[in-house]
């Protein structure tokens, strides 16, 4: 099995190879010659020597139809590159369920009583493994992309060529310097070692590959745009194109770094989700550029403005996807993430490297092109605060970068480490954060061009009134009442930025909710319907605008879940039968402990009886595992969630002396709104993908009113 | 006070307007930090405040109050230590000082505000001026810039380029 796993890789080496030369080399070629009339894109590429223009040399039209057919060899290697890359990573899957210990990769990351999803999940469980998904995945996107040539065969032919060049590193990593079908040396061995018992978790069988998708995802985009920076492409198509792309390439990447904070909230048990580490702080980065970039290309749409920094933003995106990449596996940084560390490092700075020069040398020798075609009109204009949005979103990801990188400089230059943690992001990036907020509310009350003051001021009135008395009402409320009544921001530094993040997630609401109201006022006094049945309409005749919002409302409801975090407390109890531990409005009674053994691993747990307001209303079993194969241990933290409030237990271990479990109870509130939040964003971006219903249909004027009208141009006012 | 006000009163309205914001602005600032000056000092709260600026050190990479290994051979006796400094009145300052010589820098879980570590939070902060500043100047300098005259003043415009008008008029009103 493993030489099949072997042989499909180099094959997919190979016609990567290909698919990169003879792409370029078509290319170049198409480029000698001239361009024939624009005609449809399958009648483009498989033209017949007769129907090719009659004052073509007949040299040049050899020369033409010799490059298109090496151009389709090469769009093919590209499909066929898809094919091998999956028959290499089934035999791996395969590999791990017939338990194949000869190969080093299934020894190191499974066992024979490994359950199946995990045995499955082996694939992306280790460095040599994830490699390869990330090689299948980017094959997948190629794939997609090269069946879809017809909607521009030349721009994908640039595109192809461009994630050809991605896909040879990746899979030269896989051939070469982290093969998963290695060979284990010595004598065959009976078990594997087994899987990372952190791994063990339903979560991981689906956040890396939402993660991978998200990362590998914005290839494609960065293709299509070096293709067009390239061939100096026409207009803002590139942009239409890959506008699909971008987006769900991003919500997997949403995804992806929420399952990564569910994961870790509900598997590593310290109680929260987010612990600003640099394989995190990875994830975070491109996530920050992606979604500026998703913003400032309305700009290049819209008003072909922006083009340069468009141009670097995706750049940045795909840059930032691998530096993650190369931080979390070169070991450069220290990270309790950084599950597989090993020499690869060397190979993705020369990739990090050659991928930045092959991007600049492009950029100056074709900047010409990228030109404005509009210039701003006022500071007070939806252009600007897309500027100031991007400048806030770069801003973020430079602190996070800044933040992941400063221990190693630190060290250059003064001699020793330091460590740079949940204090210095907290102190850095919510300010900015809540700049960011501001502007959320702001942005979508700003016209295109210019917005009057009066007008800003009349549509923002009532938001801010609204999110000022919310405020209040918060800060004056008994702290009694739980989270997030109390918020006296002269008590703590965290209570005020907790009250400004909920005040202005107010606001931003109001502003989401007052723009879907006054447009569904439009078209309820047009059509005579209701107001829901307008406002589905309204959002149904421009899904990606009203998408959008509600994206924004999501983000809100995660903010606001981020806010609780304020409030968090936790207590920790060495408990035997009986004993209580009171946290928040919860008593927890200990039953019982008690242990078990399987043959994957041994368990302990304890049972306690939860308490609120002197009425039992739920029991709770916090467990500790020990894996036997892995040696290593896990803890179960068992949560019990509320729209208020998560009850969080923790096993954490017993007492040798006396054998009683040594608990630790987190009392954390709203976080369930930073999960429903990741949902309403989720569904946003569905929507904004949906296409828009068709407009209304245009009744033309009376020929008669047409010509009285002509003599007498209207002037479009200021 | 009276003055003032009447100064403002004999200002155009949009001066005014820039003036009443800066007032807002300032206000919003002074609350600020005031309410930052207040905050509470109790031993409780201290031990809490400086047991998160901390790390713990047996290499798990979590905040010392945050530490939840049963058997750390550090966690427990870095919270001792810490409560006893509390409870002796020593400032926050003494405090991380001490912790720094006997742990070292890496205990701290944030860059100090001394010598190179400061870098930290000043290139942030630097970053973000300057990308206002640039935003700022980007957006006056287009803005400023005089708009191509059209020969021979207003003209009609009708069907191809008119259609691209309401093209261009539907994209930018998003209607």
């Amino acid at each position: 099995m493993a030489e099949i796993g072997s042989f499909a890789l180099l094959l997919a080496l190979a016609l990567s190879v290909y698919t990169f030369v003879a792409g370029i080399v078509a290319l170049a070629f198409q480029k000698q010659t001239p361009q024939p009339a624009p005609q449809s894109g399958s009648q483009i590429t498989h033209r017949s020597g007769a129907s090719a223009s009659v004052n073509d040399s007949s040299l040049v039209a050899l020369l033409r139809r010799g490059s298109e057919r090496i151009g389709e060899t090469a769009r093919r290697a590209g499909i066929a590159t898809f094919a091998a890359v999956f028959l290499a990573a089934v035999v791996l899957v395969l590999c791990a369920f017939r338990d194949d210990f000869s190969i080093a990769y299934i020894f190191h990351h499974s066992n024979r009583d490994l359950s199946g999803p995990y045995k499955f999940a082996v694939l992306w469980s280790g460095q040599e493994g994830s490699l390869l998904f990330w090689s299948l995945l980017l094959a997948a996107y190629g794939f997609v992309l090269r069946l879809r040539y017809k909607t521009d065969p030349r721009l994908f032919a640039y595109a192809s060529v461009v994630l050809a060049g991605v896909q040879i590193f990746f899979l030269m990593l896989v051939n070469f310097a982290a093969n998963p079908f290695g060979i284990l040396e010595g004598p065959l061995r009976p078990d594997g070692s087994g899987l990372n018992p952190l791994l063990q978790y339903p979560e991981m069988v689906i956040h890396p590959p939402m993660l991978y998708l998200g990362y590998v995802g914005f290839t494609v985009p960065f293709a299509f745009a070096l293709g067009a920076l390239i061939m100096k492409y026409p207009g803002e198509k590139w942009i239409h194109i890959t506008r699909r792309w971008t987006m769900v390439t991003w919500a997997f990447l949403t995804c992806g770094v929420f399952l990564g904070a569910h994961w870790a909230y509900s598997v590593l048990g310290w109680g929260g989700y987010w612990g600003w580490d640099p394989v995190e702080n990875a994830s975070l980065m491109p996530w920050l550029t992606g979604t500026a970039f998703l913003h400032s290309v309305m700009m290049q749409e819209k008003r072909g403005m922006l083009k340069m920094w468009n141009m670097w933003l995706v750049f940045a995106t795909f840059w930032l996807a691998i530096l993650g990449t190369f931080l979390t596996r070169s070991g450069i940084i220290s990270s309790v993430h950084a599950f597989a560390q090993s020499s690869i490092g060397g190979w993705f700075a020369w990739f990090l490297a050659l991928s930045f020069v092959v991007f600049v040398f492009f950029f100056f020798k074709n900047k010409s092109h990228l030109i404005s075609e509009h210039k701003l009109e006022s500071l007070m204009s939806r252009e600007s605060s897309f500027l100031f949005n991007n400048l806030l979103f770069v801003l973020l990801c430079f602190t996070v970068l800044w933040g992941t990188w400063f221990p190693k400089i630190s060290e250059l230059v003064q001699g020793n480490k330091v460590t740079v943690g949940g204090p210095f992001y907290n102190r850095v990036a919510i300010p900015v954060a809540l700049l960011l907020l501001i502007l959320t509310a702001i942005g979508p009350l700003l016209a295109w061009r210019k917005t009057s003051l009066e007008s800003l001021k009349r549509n923002f009135l009532w938001p801010t009134v609204g999110a000022i008395a919310v405020a209040i009402f918060l800060m004056l409320t008994p702290q009694k009442w739980g989270a997030p009544f109390g918020l006296k921001p002269w008590q703590d530094i965290a209570y005020f930025y907790s009250l400004m993040a909920i005040g202005l997630s107010v606001l931003v609401t109001l502003t989401v909710a007052s723009e879907f109201y006054r447009g569904g006022r439009v078209i309820s006094k047009h059509t005579g319907q209701n107001m829901f049945a307008s406002m589905v309409q309204l959002t149904h005749r421009n899904t990606r605008r009203y998408g959008g919002y509600i994206v924004h409302f999501g983000v809100v409801v995660v903010i606001i879940g981020f806010a609780g975090s304020a409030f968090n407390q936790d207590k920790e109890m060495e408990m035997k039968s009986g004993d209580k531990l009171t946290i928040g409005a919860y008593t927890l009674v200990c039953r019982s402990s008690t242990e078990d053994d399987n043959p994957n691993y041994f368990s302990q747990w304890a049972i306690l009886d939860v308490y609120k307001g002197g009425k039992q209303i739920d029991a709770m079993t916090p467990e500790r595992r020990f894996y036997h194969a892995s040696q290593q241990t896990s803890t179960m933290p068992f949560i019990r969630s509320t729209l208020n409030e998560d009850l969080y237990l923790v096993f954490e271990g017993v007492n040798q002396d006396n054998g009683r479990p040594i608990l630790r109870a987190h009392l954390n509130p709203l976080v369930m709104w930073v999960w429903m939040g990741v949902w309403i964003i989720l569904g946003g971006t569905i929507l904004a993908l949906v296409p828009n219903a068709p407009a209304p249909v245009r009744v033309p004027a009376p020929a008669r009113l047409q010509q009285q009208a002509q003599p007498a141009p209207v002037a479009t006012g200021d | 006070m009276s003055a003032s006000k009447g100064s403002i009163t004999n200002l155009n309205p949009k001066t005014k307007s820039i003036h009443r914001t800066l007032s807002a602005a300032k206000a919003l600032l002074l609350c600020a930090a005031v309410f930052a000056l207040l905050g509470a000092g109790d031993p409780a709260t201290r031990f809490s405040e400086i047991g998160h600026r901390m790390m713990c050190v047996c290499g798990c990479n979590q905040i010392l109050l945050e530490c939840n290994h049963v058997g750390c051979p550090d966690s427990d006796g870095m919270r001792n230590e810490l409560m006893a400094s509390v409870s002796r009145g020593d400032s926050d300052s003494l405090v991380e000082q001490g912790f720094v010589q006997k742990y070292g820098p890496t205990v701290l879980a944030a860059p100090t505000m001394k010598g190179f570590d400061r870098m930290a939070y000043i290139l942030p902060l630097v970053a973000l001026f300057l990308g206002f500043g640039l935003v700022v100047t980007i957006v006056r300098t287009w803005k400023n810039r005089p708009a191509p005259a059209i020969a021979g003043g207003l003209r009609p415009v009708r069907g191809a380029e008119l259609e691209q008008f309401r093209d261009q008029a539907g994209k930018e009103t998003d209607l």
